[in-house]
């Protein structure tokens, strides 16, 4: 594309398009979370992976039993809450990246903070139920 | 912007190939990226023969034989040839870096493919336009920053804080590492990229600065600095063998490290 022909033309000088609207100020807390639950997902993914196969082919008596075991259903309900969060932060950064219609990103970014909140609500309601026996 | 398709008026066409040079006994191919602005013509690649022979070693050698002896309307920027100055920043072969310090020998296969630095609005031919990247350089505000009364003499430096700039102070602004970025590419116009990042790491990592809290609260923003996912394509391009991931890595460690 040809410099003459750049859709971005305009007549406000390039040091106050870089400036633009200033910085936000945020992001260290979303940069933050994601290594946190990422190496919380670690350390819970192979006691998680354990659990999971013990479940494996197993009816709903067992698995409520099995659930029932509090450190059982704790590592479970953590392995979700570290999920879910991982997820929206990951899933925003890709928005972040490809999506450039602001409304599109606007609306991508609710949907996506909308379905980890589902996700995760989900999960710990099976988690909870099948652990309180009900 | 992502862009997976070029636009209409920047798809390449088939280019002119030039005589070999008449006499000449070792010839290499070049392949060179040639666009005027104002001939109304989508880009094209001309071929064109270097006769060795007659010519330097390096990359930039050919491309000033081919002007001084085939084509003079060939344009690309060039000054000191010697990896100091770069402006001679260009695709060579697939990867940025400066056609002064990498050999046209070091190109294995066939023809030297030459391009513009990648994503960037091409001026003409090799010449790429980089005022936003001048223009975000600007932004990080590269000087010393001070509220102290100034000293008689210098401001001092220990030995140990000189050596914190290694590997920081050396970079010339080429950008080859920003524009082999996709983030870069994607997020320039947010994005401040890797070069005006190490940049700014750099003033932030100087131990005569008083402004460090100002550059950091600059410089925290989801785009400004965030939008690294350390894919390292900086440090692999980088002609001066810096590495601008690690420089970018160590401002988002000092983000967390005032947080908590």
């Amino acid at each position: 594309m040809s410099a003459s022909e750049s859709p971005k033309r305009s007549l406000r000088t390039p040091l106050g398009r870089v400036r633009n609207l200033g910085a936000a100020h945020s992001g260290t807390s979303d940069f933050w979370r994601q290594r946190i639950t990422a190496v919380a997902m670690t350390l819970l993914m192979i006691p998680a992976l354990v659990i999971i196969v013990m479940l494996l082919g197993r009816n709903q008596v067992y698995a409520a039993q099995t659930l029932s075991s509090i450190p059982v259903a704790v590592i479970l309900l953590l392995f979700i809450f570290a999920s879910a969060w991982h997820m929206k932060i990951g899933m925003q950064v890709v928005i972040e990246d490809y999506v450039h219609n602001e409304k599109l990103k606007l609306v991508s970014i609710m949907l996506n903070n909308f379905f980890s909140v589902a996700v995760a609500l989900a999960s710990t309601y099976a988690i909870l139920k099948l652990s309180s026996g009900v | 912007m992502v862009e997976f398709a070029l636009p209409k008026n920047s798809k390449i066409t088939g280019g002119k190939t030039w005589p070999k040079p008449a006499g000449a006994t070792e010839t290499r191919e070049f392949r060179v990226y040639r666009w005027n602005p104002d001939d109304g013509k989508n880009p094209s690649v001309d071929t064109y023969y270097v006769d060795t022979n007659d010519c330097g070693p390096m990359v930039l050698d050919g491309l000033i034989w081919i002007k001084n002896h085939i084509d003079p309307s060939l344009t690309f920027r060039r000054s000191c040839r010697e990896g100091v100055c770069g402006s001679c920043a260009m695709n060579i072969d697939g990867q940025n870096t400066l056609a002064c310090t990498r050999s046209m020998h070091d190109v294995k296969d066939g023809a030297v493919k030459i391009n513009p630095l990648p994503h960037q609005p091409v001026v003409k031919d090799l010449v790429p336009d980089l005022t936003n990247f001048y223009a975000q350089y600007a932004s990080v505000e590269p000087w010393l920053k001070t509220t102290s009364p100034t000293p008689q003499k210098e401001w001092k430096q220990s030995h140990e804080d000189r050596e914190k700039l290694d590997g920081l102070y050396e970079c010339i602004l080429c950008a080859c590492c920003s524009t082999s970025c996709p983030s870069y590419w994607w997020n320039s116009e947010r994005y401040l990229g890797p070069a005006a990042l190490l940049q700014a790491n750099r003033w932030v990592s100087d131990s005569r600065d008083e402004a460090t809290g100002e550059r950091l609260d600059n410089l925290e923003d989801p785009f400004r600095l965030y939008r690294c996912h350390t894919i390292m394509n900086c440090a692999k391009a980088c002609p001066k063998g810096l590495n601008p991931a690690e420089a970018i890595a160590e401002l988002k460690l000092k983000m967390v490290e005032r947080q908590i």
